[in-house]
């Protein structure tokens, strides 16, 4: 159950190499909404678009494969991508969205289907809601702290970041490669992403992420039968290269393992959260 | 099977064929040859009482468009609605959806929540003025024709109040999902009556908080409880835009806030289940089935 509902699970890369250039993983979500936007399945797609400071995503509407382009890769600090979902239908007019979201913002939006305060005409219109795997994120000026003080890379020479293999690691537009170990960023994690209890966005249509598959592909879980059916016309049209997860290294294992860490590990700190007061307890959203 | 699948067994889901409720064969007299399957359910009487609101929570029920047909042809009779329906006292009713608060200088209004209490059973605050007073939390009197009026407290200030579905006005498809859910929870079979009530369960709790809403509930709910996570839903449900997204969390312009609300309520750190959540597949499809039947 860590791992969701799914249909399927396998490897994948986006077959176009132009979308795989500058994605972080495979190019899945690029690639899939940019297929879903061709075949008319979305009108556009909230993304984490470039921002006013370099690697601040700023939630963003793509309405165009150049937007979607220009919004790859990943951004490790908050993006609020649910603060435009009532915009993308009003100002934007959009009558089928395409949104992409870490766990947290995939429950957030199932929630808003099943409870939709303050969201008129929204519901319905969800055609494509792609999760993003996530063990935490970071306030930009967390992200900043770390990339600056302790990778000693100054934000606008920052070409990539990546998490992986226990480690922090920055890439720059020169080329050169800082890692720092994961523990040292640890104090500068959002907070709120410790009471979260999902690792890989079981409530999209579609999931991924990088753990599980070699370096260059990434590992989707297809959930819904939305999902199934976009997943499915796409892979028909040839947008993705398909391994069978079962072939390759380190496979599902590893994503299954990180989950139940994540997931015991918050669980504890709920728990732990429960006993600060003496004859109080601080909210907890699960019911 | 999960409640939620044996639900749409029922409902029949928009991916699956669609089963009517209650199916029953009804000979066509006129025409012998065709068979058509008519919904006989068992309805509930619902009524829409309107106390001191704008009226935008009763034009949220209609504009579910033909959703309100559907609800009336299958699920509900709409026995008391001053615009809608000819019936001038407050009847018995199985769900009194109020709208608006209640003016305490006026004894009608008085008299009229606390009949709608006694002959309802499920009252539910439909929108924003009756959970939390919302807009009319600002009056100060002094309006043509009752300028004495000016004194308004939302409905659980005077009695208990079985649900809240705040928001201003409630979106079409809220009363609509809570509409489906009211209906299982009062003449559906065990498992719907359980998903109903788990479905309706943090709704019924909202009155038991209390009847005060603002945006700063973000900030003494939320994130000082640790609890943020920036994902920025409370920002798309102000209806006045008093929210925007700073360094990751909501920033209440508190001035423009009207207590309607409506971002708590929307925040999925204010309350989830994840159990319920993980079905809303076969809910929204079962939803779906049961308003286009
Ligand atoms: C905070 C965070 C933590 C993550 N943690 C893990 C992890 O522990 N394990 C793992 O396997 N994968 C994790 N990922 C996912 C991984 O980094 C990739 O985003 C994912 O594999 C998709 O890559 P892609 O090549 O398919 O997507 P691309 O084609 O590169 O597209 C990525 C999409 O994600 C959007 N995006 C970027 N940043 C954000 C953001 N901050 N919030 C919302 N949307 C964003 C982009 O706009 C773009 O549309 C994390 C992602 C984020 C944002
Ligand atoms: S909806 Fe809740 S969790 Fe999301 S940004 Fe607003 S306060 Fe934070
Ligand atoms: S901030 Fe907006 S949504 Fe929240 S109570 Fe105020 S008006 Fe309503």
């Amino acid at each position: 159950m860590v791992l969701g509902n799914y249909k399927a699970v396998c490897a994948a890369r986006a077959a176009d190499a132009n979308i795989r250039n500058g994605a972080q993983d495979g190019g899945i979500v690029t690639a899939m909404f940019a297929y879903a936007l061709e075949a008319g399945i979305i009108d556009g797609a909230i993304v984490a678009g470039p921002g006013e400071k370099p690697w601040q995503p700023e939630p963003t509407i793509a309405t165009t494969v150049d937007e979607l382009l220009a919004a790859r890769g990943t951004k490790y600090n908050i993006c609020p991508n649910m603060a435009m979902i009532k915009e993308a239908t009003r100002s934007y007019g959009l009558d089928k969205i395409g949104i992409v979201g870490t766990p947290c913002q995939m429950q957030a939006l199932r929630k808003a289907q099943l409870y939709p305060i303050g969201v008129r005409s929204v519901p319905d219109k969800i055609a494509l809601a792609i999760g993003i795997f996530c063990m935490e994120n970071f306030p930009y000026d967390g992200m900043k702290a770390i990339v600056e003080d302790h990778c000693n890379v100054p934000m606008q020479s920052l070409a990539k970041v990546d998490i992986g293999k226990g480690k922090f690691w920055a890439y720059t537009n020169r080329g050169a490669v800082t890692q720092i170990p994961l523990k040292e960023t640890h104090k500068y994690e959002q907070p709120g992403c410790h009471v979260c209890l999902d690792y890989v966005a079981n409530l999209a249509d579609v999931s991924t992420g990088s753990v599980g598959s070699p370096d260059g592909w990434s590992t989707v879980f297809v959930r819904t039968a939305k999902g199934e059916t976009i997943w499915g016309q796409a892979a028909k049209a040839g947008v993705f290269e398909v391994q069978d997860i079962g072939s390759v290294q380190p496979g599902l294992a590893l994503v299954e393992k990180l989950a139940n860490q994540k997931i015991s590990g918050n669980q504890k700190y709920i728990e732990q959260r429960a006993g600060y007061g003496i004859g109080k307890t601080l909210n907890n959203p699960y019911i | 099977m999960g409640l939620g699948e044996r639900l749409s067994k029922v409902f029949g889901s928009s991916q699956e064929s669609k089963t009517p409720v209650n199916p029953t064969k009804v000979e066509n007299s006129e025409n012998k040859t065709k068979t058509e399957e008519k919904l006989v359910a068992d309805k509930i009487t619902i009524g829409h009482v309107h106390m001191s609101g704008c009226s935008g929570c009763v034009v949220s029920i209609a504009d579910t468009f033909e959703g309100l047909f559907t609800l009336l042809d299958n699920y509900a009779d709409l026995v008391y609605c001053l615009t809608l329906a000819d019936v001038r006292d407050i009847p018995k009713m199985d769900v009194a959806l109020v709208e608006g608060s209640v003016c305490i200088n006026d004894h009608h209004s008085i008299e009229d929540i606390r009949k709608t209490r006694e002959n309802a059973t499920i009252v539910v605050a439909l929108g924003g003025c009756a959970s939390y007073g919302n807009i009319t939390r600002f009056c100060r009197g002094g309006q043509w024709n009752q300028p004495g009026h000016e004194a308004f407290v939302p409905i659980g200030d005077l009695i208990n109040v079985d649900v809240y579905l705040p928001g201003c006005a409630p979106t079409p498809e809220a009363i609509r999902n809570v509409c489906v859910m009211a209906y299982l929870l009062l003449k559906g079979n065990d498992d719907q009556k359980a998903l109903a009530t788990k479905y309706l369960e943090p709704l019924m709790k909202l009155p038991t908080l209390g009847t005060e809403a603002c945006g700063c509930d973000l900030m003494t709910k939320i994130i000082n409880h640790g609890l943020c996570m920036g994902c920025g839903t409370c920002c798309a449900s102000c209806p006045v835009r008093a929210i925007t997204m700073q360094s990751g969390k909501p920033n209440i312009e508190r001035d423009m806030c009207i207590k309607c609300g409506a971002c708590y309520t929307a925040c999925p750190r204010s309350f989830i289940s994840l159990e319920l959540t993980a079905q809303f597949e076969t809910i929204l499809g079962a939803i779906d089935g049961a308003m286009n039947p």
